[in-house]
Order: C-alpha cells, then sequence, then structure tokens
C-alpha cells in the first residue's frame, strides 16, 4: 500500500497548491493555458497577428461544439470512454488472473 | 497544450507535419507488427490508449491561474516505446480537434511532434537510462512520466517561439514568454501524472507482470525485485 500512501500525499500536495493558486490570483478564471499563449501572440505581434484558418476549408470539416455544456459533455464522454477501457481490462485481467 | 487551429503560420505548421508524418507511419508499422505478432498483448495497449484519453480530458487548474491537462504518454512509451505512443497521441489529438475544436488540423503535426513524440521519447530515454542504473523501478516510471509531460509543454513552448520570435529579444523573449504560460503551469502537473502513472503500473504489476517481461520492459530479475520488495 505504499505506492497509494505516497499518491495520496502528492494529491493532498496538489489540491494544497491549486488553493495556493487561487488565493495567488484571486481574479483568474482558470482559463486554458492555450488561450493564454494567444494573447503572448498578440502582445508579440502587437495584435496583428489573425489566425489565417479562420474562413478556409479546415474549419469547415470540423465540429464546433455550440457551447461550453456541449464541450463539457465532449470531454466527460472522452475521460468515460478512456475510464471504461481502463476498468474493464484491469478486471479482466485480475479475474483471470483469480481463476487461475 | 494544444496550439489552436491557424496560430502556426507558415512554413512552420508544414515542417511540424514533415517532422511527425514518418514517425506516425513507423509507429503504425510497429503497431501492426504488434498486434499480428503478440495478440495477446491487445488489451494493455488498449489501456495505454484509454490511459491517454482519460489524463488528455482532464483540464486541471494550476498554482499560475489557468489550466491545463496531462498527456498521459509516459505510459505508452514505457510499455511500447515512442513510435507507438506517437500513433496512440494522434488518436486522441484527432479526436479534440474535431470534436472540441481543441487544438487543430493544421496544427496537428505540431501538436503530435511535441506530445506524441518528443515528450515520449523523453520518457522512454528516462525510463531506460534509469534502469540501467539500478534506480528503483517506479521512482524511474515516475520521472519518466513526469518529464514526458513536462517536455510536452517545453516543446509547444519552443515551437511557439519558433514561429513568432519577438521583436525586441528575439526568439529568446519570446521562449521565455511562452514558458511561462506553458512550463511554469505544467509543473504541478506532471509531477501528479507522474505520480498517477507510478500507481497505474502498481496495478499492472500485480495484475499482468508477464506483459512486461515479455515487451523487454523489465527484466525477470528485475520483476522479482520488485514484487519482493512490494509484498
Amino acid at each position: 500500500m505504499k505506492g497509494e500512501a505516497i499518491f495520496a500525499v502528492i494529491a493532498i500536495l496538489f489540491i494544497a497548491s491549486f488553493f495556493y493558486g487561487m488565493a495567488a490570483n484571486p481574479d483568474s478564471e482558470f482559463g486554458g493555458a492555450d488561450g493564454q499563449a494567444e494573447d503572448v501572440i498578440a502582445e508579440i505581434t502587437d495584435g496583428e497577428y489573425e489566425e489565417w484558418t479562420s474562413d478556409s476549408w479546415v474549419n469547415s470539416v470540423k465540429f464546433e461544439p455550440p457551447g461550453g455544456e456541449t464541450e463539457s459533455l465532449l470531454f466527460a464522454l472522452q475521460a468515460a470512454i478512456g475510464a471504461l477501457v481502463l476498468g474493464y481490462f484491469f478486471g479482466y485481467y485480475k479475474g483471470k488472473g483469480q481463476s487461475e | 497544450m494544444h496550439i489552436f487551429e491557424g496560430f502556426l503560420p507558415s512554413p512552420w505548421w508544414q515542417l511540424w507535419f514533415v517532422f511527425s508524418i514518418p514517425v506516425i507511419f513507423f509507429g503504425m508499422y510497429r503497431l501492426n507488427k504488434l498486434v499480428s505478432e503478440k495478440r495477446e498483448l491487445l488489451p494493455l495497449l488498449a489501456v495505454a490508449g484509454a490511459f491517454i484519453f482519460v489524463l488528455s480530458s482532464l483540464k486541471l487548474p494550476s498554482v499560475t491561474g489557468s489550466s491545463s491537462h496531462p498527456t498521459g504518454t509516459g505510459m505508452a512509451a514505457i510499455l511500447f516505446g515512442p513510435a507507438i505512443a506517437a500513433v496512440l497521441s494522434t488518436i486522441v489529438l484527432l479526436y479534440q480537434s474535431i470534436f472540441l475544436a481543441h487544438g487543430g488540423l493544421t496544427t496537428l503535426g505540431a501538436n503530435v511532434a511535441s506530445m506524441g513524440i518528443i515528450g515520449p521519447v523523453a520518457a522512454y530515454v528516462i525510463y531506460k537510462a534509469g534502469m540501467k542504473a539500478n534506480i528503483n523501478f517506479y521512482v524511474v516510471v515516475f520521472l519518466a512520466a513526469t518529464f514526458a509531460d513536462w517536455i510536452t509543454y517545453v516543446v509547444t513552448s519552443l515551437q511557439l517561439a519558433l514561429a513568432f520570435p519577438a521583436e525586441v529579444g528575439g526568439f529568446v523573449a519570446s521562449l521565455k514568454a511562452f514558458m511561462v504560460v506553458f512550463a511554469t503551469t505544467q509543473v504541478p502537473l506532471a509531477i501528479m501524472e507522474g505520480a498517477l502513472t507510478a500507481l497505474i503500473f502498481k496495478y499492472v504489476i500485480q495484475v499482468k507482470s508477464d506483459a512486461l517481461v515479455e515487451l523487454n520492459v523489465i527484466t525477470e530479475s528485475v520483476l522479482n525485485k520488485i514484487k519482493g520488495v512490494g509484498q
């Protein structure tokens, strides 16, 4: 159980660092780091850089989530698919190991 | 870690495709070979892919006041090597860019290069070196996964800095600015990912340790040592 103990400590440290982050940046909305990178690009290029794909074919093949709610649904779906596969195969291996 | 659609000007987005595509093809070749020769390892491959799927969907807040997600590529890189990790990452990146509008199709080459190739290569090198140096297995896994995650974001900063050198200070000044956004945010997340990956490996050792020997991830003697110490 040593591994779990170490993980628990790290998880607690992580949560603590998150609250520290909230205290240190009270105004932050915790937006994505890639969004912040956009601001840096705007700063470096004096706001002159425009994404060059905005009206090209690229955007027409992609599905843009109609809103934040749908986006979180799709993220949840991604996590759920992954978690299902993980749980299924670990369970499969474990059951197989016990029956042998 | 994604570079948004359209945020890499020519010739950078093309160059990163040139870098990534051969690796993906090599990875597909390796994947085919693995699946046809060692079919019984298919579930483990699914687990490694699913791990990337789960971790890259978790957008976690960080100390710097922005949020970002882990990559989960360390596990696949350690088990199957960086080329196969690149294929698995590409699948995840395609899902996110097509359905979630996170990342992009034109920037896919660059995103695969950072998350799918250079991060996993770092994990693989650290893992092999660490095992050779006879360091504790879980410590090595932790370090490899932590750096796979962190290096991914360092590379993202590099890619953006190369494409957008600042007028004053050039490449280095840009790199500093992007590193503040990506690399510092990622430090706590990378450490957590390392711990989580080490924990997952503990379960793999418990339920399917023979696969690790078969994949040459660890030798029989190392496995016995881990099991002896762990029990």
